[in-house]
């Protein structure tokens, strides 16, 4: 079978679903280091991690972050939409539901990108 | 609108695991079903083209094949839904199950399954007693009549990517079978078959992809039978049943 027949019965909005809970789940783990390593900089002192903040405050690293609010906001979203099915909702199933869970996910990161909590 | 080709290019699986498609030219209908597709193939084009079907009016399940990629009921499927304008259709055997020859799944791990999540009645009445009278408006009865019409046709099996991932795994139609035992009142091995459905390769290994739920040509919902072995088999941990 062709690999666009095989990603044929992969297109409903559920599947997509799960593959954006798992790539986002995935991005955050592979994240994860990163952060423990900036977060690592306060061991030398205040000096270093200062540094490290500043440097963070570039637009590209902004945006960056910007990114992880998605991802982090995505798995959020998602995980709790797992949840609701297993707890016996129906309407956790629908696209409605997924499209809400995603359009929330992008409005969190918009907001992080807008500096509303900053 | 631009009118339909008059001839169908179709492309079937020949062969056993190994294999290949091999493209016919098949006379396009009115009021088609992909199952007649097949059957002009082997009645007109080549006899020894192997498929199963019995009943073509949607009961029995046994015409399931692959779609254009999708795992579908092929009696049941009108070549309208599946073809477009160019009249391309690809059929192959379901996929997660071995092939026998062309489009005939060997469905014995599927049935096996079935039988693994303790998949039969078990009775607790004798003959001598009254006939049990079950409410249908009891939460549990409903909870059976929204998984009941389950006709064995391996589409959610071959949907399945956790079946996939895990051989092992018992599948949708399986866990779907045991979420009505479990829900039947009448029924005396709810403890064995929660204990069946609780391990590794069972309810609590499926994702929630609902990709059973998507292609179930019954438009049942094993996603929410799953979810409901979750929470049965959880509580029965919790109260040390099983």
């Amino acid at each position: 079978m062709s690999l666009a027949a095989r990603l044929r019965g992969r297109t409903h909005a559920a599947y997509i679903a799960f593959l954006i809970h798992r790539l986002s789940g995935i991005g955050l783990a592979v994240f994860l280091p990163l952060h423990f390593l900036a977060l690592g900089q306060a061991i030398q002192g205040p000096q270093a991690l200062d540094g490290f903040l500043d440097w963070s405050r570039q637009p590209l690293v902004k945006a960056a972050e910007a990114g992880l609010v998605l991802l982090l906001a995505a798995h959020l979203t998602g995980g709790l939409r797992v949840l609701a099915i297993e707890a016996g909702s129906t309407r956790a199933m629908t696209r409605a539901v997924i499209s809400l869970g995603l359009a929330a996910s992008l409005a969190i990161a918009l907001m992080f990108l807008l500096g509303v909590w900053s | 609108m631009a009118e339909a080709v008059a001839t169908l290019a179709v492309s079937v699986w020949r062969g056993g695991a190994e294999g290949r498609f091999v493209g016919y030219a098949v006379p396009r209908r009115a009021n088609q079903t992909v199952l007649d597709v097949v059957t002009y193939i082997q009645q007109r084009l080549d006899p020894g083209l192997s498929y199963r079907f019995a009943c073509r009016v949607g009961m029995c399940g046994s015409c399931a094949m692959t779609v254009n990629g999708r795992p579908r009921w092929t009696c049941r499927t009108h070549v309208a839904r599946v073809a477009g304008a160019d009249g391309r259709i690809e059929i192959a055997p379901l996929a997660n199950l071995p092939v026998i020859k062309d489009l005939a799944c060997d469905l014995s791990a599927f049935f096996d399954k079935w039988a693994a999540a303790r998949g039969s009645f078990v009775g607790t009445r004798t003959r001598r007693d009254d006939f049990a009278r079950v409410s249908p408006a009891a939460p549990q009865r409903r909870a059976v009549d929204a998984a009941i019409e389950c006709i064995g046709c391996a589409v959610c099996y071959a949907a399945c990517d956790v079946v996939a991932w895990n051989p092992d795994y018992l599948g949708p139609a399986a866990l779907n079978r045991a979420w009505t035992l479990v829900n039947d009142e009448r029924d005396g091995a709810e403890r064995a078959r929660l204990s069946a459905v609780a391990g590794d390769a069972a309810c609590h290994a499926c994702h929630s992809h609902q990709s059973c739920t998507e292609h179930c040509p019954k438009s049942l919902s094993p996603t929410s039978s799953i979810a409901g072995l979750k929470r049965r088999t959880g509580l029965a941990a919790l109260t040390g049943k099983i």
